[in-house]
């Protein structure tokens, strides 16, 4: 591991006279692939944040007429649900910054699978394209980003902008299915000699127990969204009562996959603030067997809790008391990972750089998004709280808050390594600072309003709703605004002239991404690097 | 005695309409002069208000219930934020560069991890206990003093009064542009429920067409109405007033447009109102609002 500079512009020598075409529609390289998927997560960021703009302008006031037609605001909440999941927070953290540091984080070449990389990354731009046909064709896709039946049945919605977005999650479970294997076998394969399990990086950990969860939960939405398309257009009735189907079965497969799914979207997002705490801090990882395995008890668990999202359908008493109990288990682990963030920082020398900020947010908005998760756990309590504010809340704090945090983190974290250019501090603060408040100011409140039981999905409200309404719209103007400050930073980055050092944040950080220079050169590595 | 007597002309049209219905030996034009038996209701609106912070006023013991173990663990989840924010403020504040330049090397510390994983365990224990038990609570749903079959249709509500042979009418909201002073918007029906106070009532749910929720958070109850299936749950309401749900699972166009009112009144006033229902609400398919001759409610203060 002794690469210079100049061993660097001899490894790039020759990858830059291949054509745009050649590079980013045929690429194999896992650092060109992981750029394709942030800017896959950029544009979807885009899409799916102007889709809630939209929806928070509506919910401004009660009674308002920018949006008029119930359909048109069903197709609106169902594309922000999808996007903001399948097109921005998996290929940002999973195929976007996995692909980028995993491989150079186990001292590996690239992935395993270079041509099935590229292969994953344009299966879930083509579903894009689909998912977009499905929100502005016709009256656009209504039933939610759950899609449950016999809403979005042939009979309750006709037209092809249904079949457009259950083929477009077809798209983005087959391309999240060949990340997953190729993440296992590049995790398990291709580590450097000496990079023994124990030692991977937390962040790879991560990536390698969500690639297990993808795995074992995307055949599951598979076969539930393939029931539904044959029960739309094959005269089958999976989910027909009529027929001797039941809507529920549905409920029931959509949250075997959904479940994890929530895993799947908040545990490369701990992965990545292990790395940033413990950098910051300069101190080594507390307790890191206990981390690592956290996330392996937390991706366990997260397979055997899915009926928690059905608490007021139907299932049995026994049932919810046992979906309950299992989820409230979770909390141990993933108390085990907070504990440990706090005990790295402790007696640590913390510099507050911009992804120190996004983890230490993360981290406190996180807890209190758990805290609601807990309440929301029982059964008894969720008889009141389900499908309310309360409900939209909490699932904003872990993942507006929580995953999102941890993709700036990471941005921030990295992005001088991925483009050779370091941001502007002073407007990564003044990003973190007004997109705290923003999304703080658009989120509370939303606990006030499902406690005084509004519901979710409604794009009009009884007047007594208004107050907090208008607090959240405000919030979610902050946020937006928040956002323009992002891309005044990305300008900066992109026009910098700044050279940066191999470890630009110095002794904290110690993984091996910091060993290669900055930009990481295409083939990383000019000798295995050993790991002692 | 309609909510358009604000207008002399279809207060004309209306009494021109009963007394067509007496023509023919109905009983509506006697119910003119009868006391209204949801007057009960009136007097107590259990309706949310502008910048609520908590659950609705508990209507029934199960509300209360759910009340009370809903404080009892947010205070420990508060204790828990607390705790969470206190420790890492003062680890910010203690162990930042100006002050401690030098970072210690620990990773390890055994006893420290046996407790966070400990102490959390206690803390779900304590929870778990309490829940378990209002789980059992929702769950019991036998010996009711009646049954109303509650059907969604998209978008209202049917309600069946198994106790009552025929009693069977839809409850559509009334459109933003028909809000007569003291109806809430977006609330308020054309044929509200109508419940005794103090009886154990079993609601069964089911769906005629997609899925809907059949929310009344005033009351704690909540269940998915799904076609081909019929789920139950039950309340106790505890005094006469009137209180609001809405439909809370997604079920197209006119979601937000299936808002439920139940009109709770002394067992003898609920009774006295299924004669005169039964005798008025004779179709059972009626598909859009009914000139109804119950009178209209007459609430208070919308917004308390």
């Amino acid at each position: 591991m002794s690469i210079t500079a100049d061993d660097h512009a001899l490894l790039d020598h020759g990858y830059h006279k291949k054509s745009f075409v050649a590079r980013w529609l045929m690429s194999t390289n896992h650092k060109d692939i992981g750029t394709l998927y942030i800017t896959m997560a950029f544009i979807g960021a885009c899409f799916g944040g102007t889709l809630s703009m939209i929806m928070r302008q509506q919910l401004m006031y009660p009674h308002n007429d920018i949006i008029t037609n119930g359909d048109t605001w069903n197709a609106i909440i169902t594309a922000h649900g999808l996007i903001m999941i399948f097109w921005f927070v998996m290929p940002a953290l999973i195929g976007g910054m996995g692909n980028w540091f995993v491989p150079m984080m186990i001292g590996a070449p690239d992935m395993a699978f270079p041509r099935l990389n590229n292969m994953s990354f344009w299966f879930l731009a083509c579903g894009f394209i689909f998912v977009l046909l499905g929100l502005f064709l016709d009256s656009g896709t209504g039933a939610g980003w759950t899609l449950y039946p016999p809403l979005d049945n042939a009979q309750y919605s006709p037209g092809v902008a249904t079949d457009f977005s259950l083929f477009s999650l077809h798209l983005a479970g087959i391309s999240s299915l060949l990340g997953a294997i190729n993440f296992i076998a590049t995790i398990l394969n291709m580590r450097a000699p000496g990079m023994t399990m124990h030692k991977m990086p937390l962040f790879c950990w991560a990536i390698l127990v969500t690639a297990f969860l993808l795995l074992l939960a995307i055949p599951v939405l598979a076969g539930a969204v393939t029931m539904l398309i044959m029960d739309r257009n094959f005269g089958t009735s999976f989910f027909e009562p009529s027929g001797g189907g039941d809507p529920v079965l549905f409920q029931h497969l959509f949250w075997f996959f959904g479940h994890p799914e929530v895993y799947i979207m908040i545990l490369p997002a701990f992965g990545i603030i292990s790395h940033v705490v413990s950098t910051f801090s300069k101190k080594p990882i507390f307790g890191y067997l206990g981390m690592a395995y956290a996330m392996v008890i937390i991706g366990f668990v997260g397979f055997v809790v899915w009926a928690h999202h059905m608490f007021v359908s139907a299932i049995s008493t026994d049932s919810r008391i046992y979906f309950e109990v299992a989820t409230l288990v979770i909390a141990v682990p993933t108390g085990i990972k907070v504990f440990s963030w706090i005990a790295t920082m402790w007696g640590g020398s913390i510099e507050f750089k911009t992804p120190m900020l996004w983890a230490i947010g993360f981290i406190f908005l996180f807890v209190i998004g758990g805290a609601t998760g807990v309440v929301l756990a029982n059964a008894g309590l969720d008889q009141e709280l389900h499908n309310d504010y309360f409900l939209i809340a909490h699932f904003h704090y872990v993942l507006s808050m929580g995953a999102a945090f941890a993709i700036f983190a990471g941005f921030y974290f990295w992005i001088g390594k991925m483009s050779g250019h370091q941001y502007p501090e002073f407007w990564g603060k003044v990003h973190f600072w007004s997109f705290f408040i923003g999304v703080n100011l658009t989120f509370f409140p939303q606990h006030f309003l499902g406690l005084a039981g509004m519901p979710r999905r409604y794009p009009d409200y009884a007047d007594a709703f208004a107050g907090w309404n208008y607090v959240s719209s405000i919030g979610s103007i902050i946020s937006g605004a928040s956002t323009l400050v992002f891309f005044y930073v990305l300008w900066r980055v992109f026009t910098s002239k700044e050279v940066l050092a191999d470890n630009y944040w110095g002794e904290g950080a110690t993984t091996l991404e910091w060993a290669v220079p900055s930009p990481a050169p295409h083939h990383t590595f000019e000798d295995v690097p050993i790991i002692r | 005695m309609t909510r358009r007597d604000g207008s002399a002309l279809k207060l004309a049209g209306m009494l021109a309409l009963a007394a067509a219905l007496a023509a023919h030996g109905h009983l509506a034009f006697a119910q003119s002069v009868t006391p209204d038996p949801t007057a009960a209701a009136d007097g107590y609106v259990n309706a949310p208000h502008n910048w609520q912070l908590w659950f609705p006023a508990a209507g029934s013991p199960m509300q209360a219930k759910i009340d009370w173990l809903m404080q009892y663990v947010l205070w420990i989840m508060l204790g828990v934020v607390g705790f969470v924010a206190i420790l890492m403020g003062y680890t910010m504040w203690r162990f930042r560069a100006g002050r401690n330049p030098k970072p210690s090397q620990t990773t390890h510390n055994t006893l420290l991890e046996v407790i966070w994983i400990a102490v959390p365990c206690l803390i779900l224990v304590a929870i778990i206990v309490p829940s378990i038990n209002l789980i059992y609570y929702e769950a019991n749903d036998s010996d009711p003093y009646m049954t109303v079959t509650v059907t969604g249709h998209q978008w209202y509500w049917e309600y069946k009064y198994d106790s009552v042979p025929g009693l069977d009418y839809t409850s559509y909201m009334i459109p933003d542009n028909e809000i007569q002073p003291g109806e809430i918007r977006r609330l308020s029906v054309d044929h509200p429920m109508v419940l005794p106070v103090g009886e154990k009532i079993r609601f069964v749910i089911t769906s005629a067409d997609v899925l809907h929720g059949f929310y009344l958070p005033s009351l704690g109850v909540q269940k998915y109405a799904i076609p081909g299936t019929t789920l139950t749950s039950w309340t106790t309401i505890t005094k006469p007033g009137t209180y609001y749900g809405q439909c809370n699972q997604i079920c197209g166009l006119d979601h937000d447009a299936m808002p439920i009112e139940i009109k709770a009144v002394p067992l003898n006033d609920y009774l006295a109102w299924t004669k005169i229902a039964l005798a008025n609400y004779t179709d059972n398919t009626v598909s859009q609002p009914l000139s109804s001759p119950m009178p209209r409610n007459q609430l208070a203060d919308a917004t308390r």
